[in-house]
């Protein structure tokens, strides 16, 4: 190998975590963003108040850009793992392929499908029609998530298999393979996610308006549902993350012991480090600040707890502390101030001010793209987390790997990072400047009742794509 | 029952669903260069943004289910084909935020048409290369890949990567004759009639290429009695030919894209004919790749469930766009 390039181990590696954590925004967005359409939508057709049809068609364009990027980046991932992970692919696609497959049969094709219909078809197939394909789409992102967590959860916490004489992961019990242990949290967390993203987002919109116009009807009612869901949703996130902190001690605990920087064993009870500086090669935390007994508290309820560290686990099964450490800190830092944001909105909705408070508004713009920081820091804990392993326990992520030369991934890695930053630099562009108009309210009303035009060789609807996000 | 065998029909048909229905979408990108003006190209691509997205949608379960039915073939070919499936994948990346980036800049739009076209040019053509590059074979050792990482690169996959690019623009721009009217349609029955010309060239050229590439292809189609029953596809072939000249002569709206996937359908089986049960060619078989039976059956309930509803939905969505593109009625 030449000395030129880096390792191809860490090249394939790097080349899956960035296209992973660009592709994470997109769907961390849209599920959330889908299910926002729908309850729209069903607000407008029980109440026909204008307000949230405008906000509908709002958003819809936003989530078009939105959804566009994240089939195409998703695509790029479906193929990875054969070109870049193909002895994985070959050992444990038996396992996670069909899960994956049934991804693209009960999700992508729904999303897709309906999605035309979505944007295109409001005055081809009429309002209750279409609010079935809006639902479709927001189901659609949900089914997805759910199997792509049931793969990621196999890998985490692996179980319901065996393993035949080729070394392939044989299914026994399929199950077992799509309800790991820690699927459920896992599910949950991201769910959750997903929705304080959105959430963050479509407040930050609205705190945008409202700073130069407080009579905005549209920015007034997303900023007011937005900070609901900040407030009902933050705290429960809170709670789920720290279940599914519990189910990692439980499983992995030696990805916990990276997270809480614990390289050394506390026989009676670990301290809770806020800060320090993780030393991988010294194995120690530097310059660590820690409140005594408070991990074993948290981690075991009890806070005479005895908690191994690293110091128990052989050196080279250690994940990379420091990246692990840091990230946490990032999410759950983060955490905090999402729920303290939603704390400062019901205060002030509470006190009749919600739309009055200029400083709630700024917080609340820089506080909109927290929720993707949050989703990418929190999947990098969890996944560099399993590292030495692809899949828990079993398989070694240096016993994954293609056998491709390391200046092909090289030049791979450099195409999809410079294509990465301008093709996504250019949606973030577009939907930004979407997001800087002010939502209107003298869009035409899509209509199924729009007469129909007379339509050359067809009869029928063949007027053509509508208005809807005109 | 034989599941590897169902399971090979079910990617079958997925990747000819891939082909045809994307084949269309990309093909009509590729013909952007050759329609000037800003109306034209506005219609062209409201004709395909309602199910470009669903379209592609076949590609990832192609590879999808090649992963989960035959993992090893998956393994093998996938680092085989490094280079072009990552070309075709960013090309994919271009034409695909093209049908939303397009309509938001005024002073880009230039920009991201190139990218439209670009991108699915370099798809295309990636698609073929790849077709040859598995067709020529692939070295392997053990249960790995072990050729260099530019074999891809043969004047065979070359030929077969323009020739898939020609073969698309056809389904294009006889998806272009369906969907419009006016000078628009003119320019598509003209494009049409050449682009069909160079498909039955490339066609011709593939084929004799293919059966002189490996002396087992070549026993595959001329033995006797094989040869009864392979004559009959490029039989059929130059019949179809002939119908697609004289559709296009007529002026039909729909008779010249129903044959042109009747073409794409008969090059598929001449494909199966010379490569079927291999995967790997005369390395791997379909039962050397296949996944276990437990993963095969997982799967195959999904599917047998699922698989008839996404072709509902997917023919409801393809039925609420019918008709002529109104060129008046812009969507953004």
């Amino acid at each position: 190998m030449s000395s030129f390039f880096p390792d191809a181990l860490l090249l394939a590696r790097f080349q899956f975590a960035f296209t992973v954590a660009f592709h994470i925004i997109f769907p961390a967005f849209s599920i959330g963003v889908a299910s926002y359409l729908a309850v729209l939508e069903g607000l407008w057709l029980l109440t026909k108040r204008q307000v949230y049809m405008d906000l509908f068609k709002y958003w819809v364009k936003i989530f078009a850009i939105a959804f566009g990027m994240g089939v195409v980046s998703g695509l790029v991932m479906s193929y990875q793992f054969g070109t870049n992970w193909s002895v994985f692919s070959d050992k444990a696609g038996p396992v996670v392929g069909p899960l994956m497959a049934y991804e693209v049969l009960s999700a992508f094709f729904l999303e897709a499908g309906f999605l035309g219909v979505m944007l295109f078809g409001m005055n081809k197939v009429g309002p209750r029609l279409h609010y079935v394909a809006t639902l479709a789409v927001a189901i659609g992102t949900f089914f997805s998530a759910f199997w792509i967590l049931a793969v990621n959860s196999w890998m985490q916490t692996p179980q319901g298999f065996s393993i035949n004489e080729v070394g392939q992961f044989v299914p026994e019990s399929w199950l077992a393979i799509i309800f790991t242990p820690s699927f459920p949290y896992r599910l949950v967390h991201m769910l959750i996610a997903a929705y304080l993203t959105t959430a963050l987002v479509v407040g930050a919109v609205g705190a945008w308006h409202l700073l130069r116009d407080r009579a905005n009807a549209g920015a007034r009612t997303m900023f007011s549902m937005a900070m609901w869901m900040l407030v009902i949703v933050g705290p429960i996130q809170v709670l789920a993350g720290d279940a599914h902190g519990l189910n990692t001690l439980e499983h992995q605990p030696v990805k916990i012991m990276a997270m809480e920087g614990h390289y050394e064993s506390h026989a009676d009870g670990a301290p809770l480090y806020l800060f320090g500086l993780p030393d991988q090669k010294a194995g120690e935390l530097k310059y660590a600040l820690g409140i005594p007994h408070l991990g074993s508290l948290i981690l075991k309820h009890d806070p005479n707890a005895p908690m191994d560290g690293l110091d128990t686990v052989p050196r080279e099964l250690w994940p990379p502390v420091p990246v692990v450490f840091w990230s946490f800190r990032v999410m759950v830092g983060l955490g905090f101030l999402m729920v303290g944001l939603g704390a400062w909105a019901l205060l002030s909705r509470l006190r009749g001010k919600l739309y009055a408070q200029p400083w709630l508004f700024r917080a609340s713009l820089l506080m909109g793209p927290a929720g993707f920081i949050a989703v990418v820091a929190g999947w990098i804990t969890t996944e560099v987390g399993r590292q030495p392993y692809t899949v828990y326990g079993h398989l070694l992520t240096a016993d994954s790997a293609s056998p491709i030369a390391a200046p092909a991934l090289a030049a791979s890695l450099i195409a999809f990072v410079l294509i990465y930053f301008a093709v996504f630099a250019a949606g973030t562009f577009y939907m930004l400047r979407l997001m800087g108009h002010p939502p209107q309210t003298d869009e035409p009303e899509p209509s199924p009742t729009v007469p129909k035009r007379a339509a050359g060789l067809m009869p029928g609807p063949a007027e053509g794509p509508s208005n809807l996000s005109r | 029952m034989d599941l590897t065998i169902v399971w090979i029909g079910l990617i079958g048909i997925a990747i000819l669903a891939y082909v045809i229905l994307d084949g269309f979408d990309l093909g009509l990108a590729i013909l952007f260069p050759f329609f000037r003006k800003r109306q034209d190209r506005d219609v062209m691509m409201n004709s395909v943004a309602p199910v470009w997205d669903g379209n592609e949608t076949w590609l990832i379960l192609g590879g999808g289910a090649l992963f989960a039915a035959f993992p090893l073939a998956y393994a093998i070919l996938m680092p085989a084909v490094y280079a072009p499936v990552t070309a075709m994948l960013l090309g994919l990346i271009f034409r695909g935020v093209a049908f939303e980036y397009r309509w938001r800049t005024e002073r880009l739009r230039v920009f991201w048409e190139a990218a439209f076209t670009g991108g699915s040019f370099v798809a295309a053509l990636a698609q073929g290369i790849t077709l040859g590059a598995i067709l020529q074979g692939v070295d392997i050792d053990g249960r790995e890949y072990s050729g260099g990482w530019w074999d891809w690169l043969t004047p065979f996959s070359l030929l077969t990567g323009i020739s898939v690019v020609v073969g698309y623009s056809l389904l294009g721009a006889c998806w272009l004759i369906m969907k419009t009217r006016g000078s628009l349609q003119d320019k598509a029955f003209r494009l049409a009639r050449w682009y069909g010309i160079g498909m039955l060239l490339c066609i011709f050229a593939v084929s004799l290429a293919t059966v002189f590439l490996e002396e087992s292809y070549y026993h595959r189609w001329f033995d006797f009695p094989a040869i009864l029953l392979t004559s009959q596809i490029p039989l059929l072939t130059a019949i179809a030919a002939f119908a697609l000249f004289w559709a296009l002569r007529k002026r039909r709206d729909y008779a010249p894209f129903l044959i042109a996937l009747s073409l794409f359908g008969l090059t598929f089986a001449g494909l199966m004919v010379s490569i079927f049960p291999y995967m790997v060619p005369n390395r791997i078989t379909i039962w050397d790749a296949a996944a276990p039976h437990s993963s095969q059956l997982f799967m195959l309930v999904g599917a047998a469930v699922l698989l008839p509803i996404i072709i509902a939905y997917t023919a409801y969505s393809y039925w609420v766009f019918r008709g002529k593109v109104d060129p008046d009625a812009g969507y953004h």
